[in-house]
């Protein structure tokens, strides 16, 4: 009796404890992040672009940018095929033998690292050109969404009850129409969310950017160029020895917390508002 | 072979010699069923779980179409042909021979675009002729008066019972001749059935109904026809008063006083 209370006073305190410890570490990291980034924050760093060392007129316009570039682009090309091929799963493969095997291959793609996807697009997109480009970077980057989107497609469009599709065809609706108008629409939030959960992690993306789009310490809106963006910007100033490059780093790093931060919320307020419904 | 009673009725369906196999099974899941269905009245279909009542009344409007590897064997005649032959369009059939199913099945819209959705899929744009349509659906229905002032809301935020008579409504909007009711009421609470009961009795002026319930009272109060089904064979079809007092078959009888099922 009494050894039993020891040993679950004993248990409650070691989770108790490690649940803090990651806490401790998760506030330490967000506080190192915002009063270091709010630090080097300031209006020069929309206005300038990166610059040498030392140099007075220097930001990050071009980086964030290149960024945005990089991650709409990407988008524009893998949200539409992870939802077509999320599509195709659910209501055309189904349970078949080349569904479930695009299934298992996308779950691996989901945890390949993504230092080889962005190998392998250097491979095909960039050592074939000569030269880093856009390009590549937004197709590594699209590379590691359509995983992501076409398993939360495929998933959410299997949480529509079969009768509402049944009920569709029964009014004399064909397939195409009953998937648009109604599949669709009944799992609208859940897509969305899965959508908004893919940008927010190919966002903080680095290696698949690294030999890829690589960096540019010019402003450009030009794909077939080397093109900056904050995550390899950061990762080159916060390596640096020049304090000015480091601040701009944290800077980097603020920013791009805050957009995957609001991104994730976002997303995560969608879900609640369905759930409350 | 099964008793059937004479159909003083003119007939809306015949069904002949139909067996149904669901796909990787040899073993058919109706066997040898020969029905005439009349038009203008209700025929109900009973019998124990698994006996074959809702596959029979999926086989009428071809849903099971839409899982690969089902087949059919047999006729089933409507407007002079048989609706099981290959060259028939689906589409067309299911908008003559329309369908309730056992959960309410709102889709994801309003109220209005909810009524509205067959309509619009026959091709039907003009917004007075819609809005017109909807309202003679609702009405028919019975559900106008709760909704009227309400369409634009989500037809999820309605009650049970009156989701399944807005699924109703749709059903009607586009005017079938056939209505087929899967346990229209078996999710629904005594006064829901209530409503939905009298709505069977008031639409078979317009249509033929034909309803899958499990609940012999039911049965027994709207329709004229019932049907009674036992393994996958229709076992006798009588005229609904006639049936429950002096059922022709010994397995008909049983049912009914519940030695079984």
């Amino acid at each position: 009796m009494i050894k039993r209370k020891i040993i679950n006073n004993i248990v409650l305190a070691l989770s108790t404890l490690s649940a803090l410890i990651g806490l401790f570490f998760l506030f330490w990291i967000l506080w190192t992040l915002v009063s270091k980034g709010l630090d080097a924050m300031s209006m020069k760093i929309f206005i300038y672009d990166t610059a040498p060392p030392g140099r007075e007129e220097s930001g990050l316009r071009n980086a964030i940018v290149g960024q945005l570039i990089l991650v709409g682009v990407a988008s524009a090309i893998g949200i539409p095929l992870g939802i077509l091929a999320g599509t195709y799963l659910s209501e055309y493969g189904k349970n078949s033998k080349f569904a479930n095997f695009i299934r298992d291959i996308s779950d691996i793609m989901m945890s390949a690292p993504s230092i080889v996807i962005g190998a392998f697009v250097y491979a095909i997109l960039v050592a074939p050109v000569g030269h880093f480009n856009g390009w590549a970077g937004a197709v590594a980057l699209a590379i590691m969404m359509v995983p992501i989107v076409l398993r939360t497609t495929d998933d959410m469009l299997n949480l529509v009850p079969q009768q509402l599709r049944e009920a569709a065809y029964a009014l004399g609706a064909p397939k195409y129409k009953v998937i648009i108008q109604i599949v669709y629409r009944g799992a609208k939030v859940g897509v969305i969310t899965g959508i908004l959960l893919s940008i927010a992690r190919i966002a903080g993306e680095t290696a698949p950017l690294l030999f890829t789009s690589f960096n540019n310490n010019f402003f450009t809106t030009n794909l077939n160029e080397a093109m900056p963006s904050l995550t390899v910007t950061m990762f080159n100033f916060a390596t640096s020895p020049y304090e000015d490059w480091i601040n701009l780093g944290w800077a980097a790093a603020f920013i791009l917390g805050v957009f995957v931060l609001s991104v994730n919320i976002l997303g995560r307020l969608i879900i609640k508002k369905r759930k409350v419904k | 072979m099964a008793t059937i009673c004479k159909i003083k009725d003119e007939l809306e369906i015949d069904i002949k010699n139909l067996s149904f196999y669901y796909a990787k099974s040899d073993k058919p899941s109706l066997k040898n069923i020969s029905m005439p269905i009349a038009k203008n009245r209700v025929t109900a279909l009973i019998g124990p779980s698994g006996c074959g009542k809702s596959t029979l009344l999926r086989t009428l409007n071809r849903i099971h179409d839409l899982y690969p590897g089902n087949r059919y064997e047999g006729e089933v005649i409507f407007e002079g042909r048989n609706i099981l032959d290959k060259n028939i369009d689906l589409i067309d059939l299911r908008v003559k021979i329309g369908m309730i199913f056992q959960k309410p099945t709102p889709f994801p819209m309003s109220i209005f675009d909810n009524v509205a959705y067959g309509l619009r899929l026959q091709g039907i744009k003009n917004r007075s002729e819609l809005e017109g349509r909807v309202e003679e659906a609702l009405k028919g229905a019975a559900l106008w008066n709760e909704v009227k002032d309400r369409l634009k809301e989500d037809g999820n935020a309605l009650s049970g019972g009156q989701q399944q008579r807005l699924c109703i409504a749709r059903a009607v909007a586009v005017k079938p001749k056939v209505l087929l009711f899967d346990e229209p009421t078996s999710a629904l609470d005594p006064i829901s059935t209530q409503a939905i009961e009298e709505l069977v009795i008031e639409l078979k002026k317009d249509m033929t109904i034909v309803i899958v319930t499990h609940n012999m009272q039911q049965a027994a109060r709207i329709s004229d026809y019932t049907a009674f089904m036992y393994l996958g064979e229709l076992v006798e079809l009588g005229v609904t008063e006639e049936f429950f007092v002096n059922p022709k078959e010994r397995l008909s009888e049983e049912y009914i006083t519940g030695k079984f099922g």
